[in-house]
């Protein structure tokens, strides 16, 4: 435990004395600020509209859906680009500069290297994540949305994240090249949120197969504030695989 | 102390380290010695449990580095060629890092690092970023690194390359008092430092041993020069300038 939280402090200290996690905590506000703005206006002209034309019988639009969900699922599309930028360096740096050599030789395992890069990339993405609150509170301030599916979806997009710096993180351990990781990260997380795309045409066992793999399919329920075991247990299930890899992939490196 | 049996390390076809065998009692010093590619980086890796031996066995402070890894990198300070440092930290972050990795007790670690950082002449640094160091600090820094746990066994790697005639000087100093209660295993290829500092010799070559021995025993008709060029130069690989 102790080696964990001492090689989580490292990378802490490395992402914040360099500029890598202001730069990437930024952006990501920037762009979900963006969007945030889109969805809200759209939202508005919506009300204006059917405050117009009388829409009896038919569906107000709603606040929750419109703005928050949009917005939430904006936010995995970014995170889809943004994590590699996170992970990328974690492990191939260190192969890169010779300080994985110190890392092995001392008594620390590579489990306990695994776990505490993790650690810190999470302690990242949740500081990042809390940080976009900020729009959902402003509903919260200004109309009356529902507070549930804010947080079901936010713990959503918490484990969404975490699954996908797991597997930016393997695919960091498999080079000693940050650019090539990253890519390799990038094109990784963009199959797997598009991969329940040819589900429709399939049909059948494959197509349950594509959407259970989704992790935006595994969001869905979460975003609407259902929280049920199976979509946890999918992105937990990401997360140890991720790690798992990464793992395998350390103790590996030193038998070639 | 460090007990080396028909060690081997292949890269496919390539043959890196072949059938290498020595030893290193308790509180010896141990030159490593051996031209560009002889292996020795290729051997102190699998001393220090960084790289897995194809063949032969290896022992370090009693334990095998290949079963009993873990307690080996407990007992062994170890500075690569290049020394591993975080370019982002300041010298006095990296070495409480090393501390924590390394088991020094919570309460101890301030303590020890101050003491490691003068033993290795680097307090004056302290607060500076790793980056910024210049090749002989880093050299040291490293240094301190590898005596943080004060470890039964220190296996350094040209520890002495990059730096200048001052700071020579003292790392020999250093090295040799770490000598009387450690042993160490000095890989170099500077001939002097191995007659100033060690007690015993080791020379390889393409990957074998070739002449091991007692530094008394081996310079008593001879220099050192002479020794290393002629047990280097057996296969024509070298031929002696002298």
């Amino acid at each position: 435990m102790r080696n964990i939280w001492a090689i989580c402090k490292r990378e802490l200290l490395a992402f914040f004395v360099s500029p890598i996690a202001y730069f990437v905590i930024t952006g990501f506000t920037l762009l979900v600020g963006f969007f945030f703005f889109n969805h809200l206006s759209y939202f508005a002209q919506m009300v204006e509209m059917s405050a117009m034309i009388s829409l009896r019988g038919r569906e107000l639009p709603n606040l929750n859906q419109t703005v928050i969900e949009g917005v939430y699922h904006t936010m995995v599309v970014i995170l889809v680009f943004l994590i590699p930028l996170l992970t990328m360096r974690t492990i191939a740096e260190e192969k890169k500069k010779g300080t994985f050599e110190l890392l092995i030789t001392s008594p620390v395992s590579v489990s306990q290297i695994v776990l505490g890069k993790f650690l810190s990339i999470a302690i990242v993405l949740i500081i990042m994540l809390s940080v976009n609150l900020i729009f959902p509170a402003l509903l919260v301030k200004y109309g009356n949305p529902e507070i549930l599916p804010i947080l079901s979806g936010f713990l959503g997009l918490v484990l969404c994240s975490l699954g996908f710096a797991s597997i930016g993180m393997a695919v960091s351990s498999f080079t000693e090249n940050q650019v090539v990781a990253g890519v390799i990260s990038m094109v990784t997380l963009l199959l797997l949120y598009v991969i329940q795309a040819p589900a429709e045409s399939l049909g059948g066992t494959a197509a349950e197969v594509f959407r259970y793999l989704s992790p935006v399919d595994q969001l869905q329920d979460l975003l609407r504030g259902i929280i049920t075991l199976k979509s946890i247990m999918y992105f937990v299930s990401l997360i140890v695989v991720g790690l798992f890899l990464s793992q395998r992939a350390l103790e590996a490196y030193r038998w070639r | 102390m460090i007990e080396v049996r028909g060690l081997s390390k292949s890269y496919g076809d390539y043959q890196a380290v072949e059938d290498i065998s020595f030893t290193a009692g308790k509180g010896e010093i141990v030159g490593f010695l051996g031209p560009n590619g002889a292996g020795k980086t290729t051997t102190i890796r699998m001393l220090a449990t960084y790289l897995p031996p194809t063949a032969g066995t290896a022992s370090v402070a009693g334990y095998n580095v290949v079963t009993q890894a873990d307690e080996v990198r407990k007992r062994i300070g170890y500075l690569p060629e290049n020394p591993p440092l975080y370019g982002e930290m300041k010298v006095i972050e990296y070495l409480k890092f090393i501390a924590a990795i390394k088991g020094v007790a919570r309460s101890r670690i301030a303590a020890r690092v101050e003491e490691v950082m003068e033993q290795c002449f680097v307090a004056d640094v302290k607060n500076k970023l790793c980056h910024h160091l210049s090749r002989g600090y880093r050299q040291r820094v490293g240094l301190a690194q590898a005596i943080m746990n004060d470890p039964e066994v220190i296996i350094l790697d040209e520890p002495t390359s990059g730096l200048d005639p001052k700071q020579i000087i003292e790392i020999r100093k250093l090295i040799k008092s770490l000598g009387e209660r450690h042993t160490v295993l000095l890989s170099t290829h500077i001939l002097p430092e191995v007659s100033m500092v060690c007690d015993k010799v080791v020379i390889v070559n393409r990957g074998r041993v070739v002449v091991e021995g007692p530094l008394s025993q081996i310079s008593r008709d001879r220099s050192l020069e002479q020794v290393f060029l002629e047990s280097v130069s057996q296969d024509g690989s070298i031929v002696a300038a002298a």
